[in-house]
């Protein structure tokens, strides 16, 4: 049945449209998220929106709609949202009898309860850059939008290098994600040849706000001769204290002064304004990593739609892993899902909170089959087997 | 004091004939004008905010220029540098092409996902149609009943009765078109892809595909050959497609739709304009904030000049 509706869509693409559709092809989309407090942050002047995510989603959804209106292609996507302490078990489930296409917006152990529910799901994760879902604990019915960790520290040291600063101090914050940045941080310095000359954990209960000028400069007078400071601190917490405030005159990356991600709301080259804008109009907000993940997500899916012609999430995984696969993304290049373990290519922009400083992969790291490979795991350092490598 | 060399320079130049290219720089708010005897930059013209796509009229009498950032159409004299009027063009118009009836213009709105059609003369809105989302290139059959209008994200070329202003097609094309131009005869038209890498080219009469063309440069990573903006030779043998970040032009056999050669330009090469004689080639280049000047004959790159930043459009006044 959908197969042939498929074929119809395929032929009305040559078809004058002045004619009415003949029948319209669905595409119901569930965004399932499980909701998470974000850990509280000594500063209340960037609240975490509660809509991050879900607005790139609906954005992409926007535009594909329009596509699909020329096509004869019937987006929806339809939000399912668990509180925390909720039932996700059986939220996933009713979504699940509902649409086989999932943008999911979760912590890592809900994704995989999630893929491991529905194999034949195809499910973009907007939400998580933990490297073992791309290694060992990857998915074969999970693809990742959501830059990975690894990609943005790799990013961070290819700029770095570039500029010839390559002994750097840095601060790790008490979180346990905070120290698994910093561990990423340390694999890509050795990867870029950055030398990571002294570390401190970051252990302050004070009321920065209050003290900032005589804590920071204290706590960053013990490193030894260093050209930049780095900042592993996920949440944002204590980071945009750190600039300026060093005893050293020395720039600050990461977390805070300059920072990688998948993106930022300086970028304007590319056509990226007009995505900005777009966005802003719609969300009121500028547009944060997660809400790019999320667009991209329902991008990538219509993007297979209108190329295949088809809405089943086989056909559209085989579409979105195959070389025929283009997305653009608004970064100057065009985007393709890793066929070794499902992560999409992109470039990641190193910003400050004024402007992009440079966009990696950085002129001069090359790779052997797309540039872009040289951020994030590469297929011989990622041990995912689930799909097929 | 600032003003003297300004005028000083109109002055001069208003009564020459020579042939000039106009260039419009995204980012200085200006438009370069070289004289094409000199290969020099005679002036540099204040306009609105964030000058794209520019185009004459057809006995040159008038300049139009899309000022995005003023959501304007901005009318200049070319003699004189001097605003005109402004024409209603709906908002962040990029791209328009001028009718064959020299009196209606139609207009891309980038950020409103429409084609604007706007009467020159009586300064009116005509009719708005709803296209695909950032509307971008736009071309004219040469019979005049035939606009396209192609949209970036939706990735498609819209086909639209000038009569009816009705969409009676839609091409899929690769990602993020971005220019479209109907060969001399009408028989063909040809849309760009900047992320797909491609140009396709589809027989007009029945919007059938003809080919896809696309470029391979030693040393240049396929992602980033975009081709942009392009142009025909007044016999219909060559095409030449600037690729963007890959800092070359391609010239391309129109009957083979095989690519013969690449030359190399300034970086981020946008679009280009013909000298009146069609011997030289003017290549925007939008980085480098210059322009390649090709001899054509040659296929050889002989000159850079440096204009404003980021330079976009550029059009031949004779």
């Amino acid at each position: 049945m959908s197969l042939k509706i498929a074929m119809v869509t395929a032929m009305l693409c040559l078809v004058p449209a002045a004619l009415p559709a003949l029948a319209d092809l669905p595409v119901p989309m569930i965004y399932l998220r499980q909701e998470v407090t974000p850990p509280s942050t000594l500063s209340e002047l960037d609240p975490v929106p509660e809509d991050q995510g879900v607005q790139g989603a609906m954005l992409a959804l926007k535009d594909s709609r329009t596509t699909g209106a020329f096509l004869g292609q019937d987006y929806s996507l339809d939000l399912v949202s668990v509180p925390e302490g909720g039932d996700f078990a059986s939220a996933a489930r009713e979504a699940l009898s509902r649409s086989r296409l999932i943008v999911a917006d979760m912590p890592a152990e809900t994704l995989l309860q999630l893929a491991d529910m529905a194999p034949d799901a195809l499910i973009l994760d907007v939400a998580t850059g933990d490297p073992r879902l791309r290694s060992a604990d990857c998915r074969a019915n999970v693809l990742h939008t959501a830059l990975e960790d690894g990609a943005r520290a790799d990013a961070l040291m290819q700029v770095l290098q570039r500029k010839r600063w390559t002994k750097a101090a840095m601060i790790v914050g008490p979180r346990i994600a905070d120290r698994a940045f910093a561990g990423e941080l340390a694999r890509a310095a050795r990867k870029f040849g950055v030398r990571i000359v002294d570390e401190k954990d970051w252990t302050f209960d004070t009321d920065l706000r209050r003290s900032t000028a005589t804590e920071i400069p204290l706590f960053t007078q013990g490193f030894p001769e260093h050209d930049v400071v780095l900042v592993a601190d996920e949440a944002a917490d204590f980071a945009r204290y750190i600039p300026d405030n060093t005893w050293a005159p020395r720039p600050v990356a990461g977390a805070a002064g300059m920072v990688p991600a998948a993106w930022s709301p300086v970028l304007e080259q590319w056509g990226a304004s007009q995505l900005q804008q777009r966005f802003a109009a719609q969300a009121g907000r500028p547009m944060r990593p997660r809400d790019y993940a999320g667009w991209l997500a329902v991008r990538a899916i219509a993007e297979s739609v209108t190329r295949s012609g088809s809405a089943d999430p086989a056909t559209l995984r085989a579409y979105m892993l195959s070389d025929a696969f283009a997305l653009d993304g608004f970064q100057g290049r065009s985007l393709s899902f890793r066929p070794w373990n499902g992560q999409l290519r992109q470039p990641v922009p190193v910003a400050n909170d004024r402007a992009l400083i440079d966009l990696a992969p950085v002129e001069g790291f090359l790779h052997q089959v797309n540039e872009m490979d040289t951020l994030g795991l590469d297929r011989p350092e990622s041990a995912c087997t689930a799909f097929g490598g | 004091m600032r003003l003297l060399p300004l005028l000083l320079c109109s002055a001069l130049v208003t009564p020459a004939t020579a042939a000039e290219i106009w260039v419009t720089n995204e980012k200085d708010d200006t438009i370069s004008v070289i004289d094409i005897a000199t290969l020099e930059v005679t002036r540099t013209i204040p306009t609105g905010e964030r000058p794209r796509g520019i185009t004459f009229s057809h006995d040159f009498s008038r300049v139009y220029i899309c000022a995005s950032d003023s959501n304007a159409v901005q009318v200049m004299d070319p003699a004189t540098g001097q605003i005109l009027n402004d024409l209603p063009s709906g908002e962040d118009p990029e791209q328009f092409v001028p009718h064959p009836d020299d009196r209606h213009l139609w207009i891309a709105n980038e950020n409103d996902a429409v084609t604007t059609v706007v009467d020159t003369e009586s300064r009116s809105v005509v009719a708005q149609i709803n296209v695909g989302i950032e509307p971008e290139g736009m071309a004219v059959s040469p019979d005049g009943k035939t606009v396209i209008t192609t949209s970036e994200t939706t990735s498609m070329a819209h086909w639209i009765d000038t009569a009816t202003h009705q969409i009676y097609a839609n091409s899929l094309v690769d990602a993020r078109p971005r220019h479209a131009e109907f060969t001399a005869d009408g028989a063909e038209l040809w849309v760009s892809s900047e992320i797909g890498g491609t140009v396709s080219v589809f027989k007009a009469a029945d919007q059938s595909p003809l080919a896809k063309i696309k470029f391979e440069i030693p040393g240049v990573h396929p992602d980033l050959i975009q081709p942009v903006g392009f142009e025909f030779t007044p016999d219909g043998t060559t095409a030449f497609v600037a690729l963007g970040p890959a800092n070359h032009v391609a010239v391309v056999d129109m009957q083979s739709f095989k690519v013969r050669d690449y030359i190399l330009t300034g970086r981020r090469v946008w679009h280009l304009a013909f000298s009146p004689d069609h011997s030289q080639l003017f290549t925007t280049n939008g980085v480098s904030g210059d322009v390649t000047v090709i001899d054509v004959a040659s296929e050889k790159p002989v000159k850079t000049i440096k204009v404003g930043r980021f330079p976009w459009g550029a059009a031949m006044r004779p």
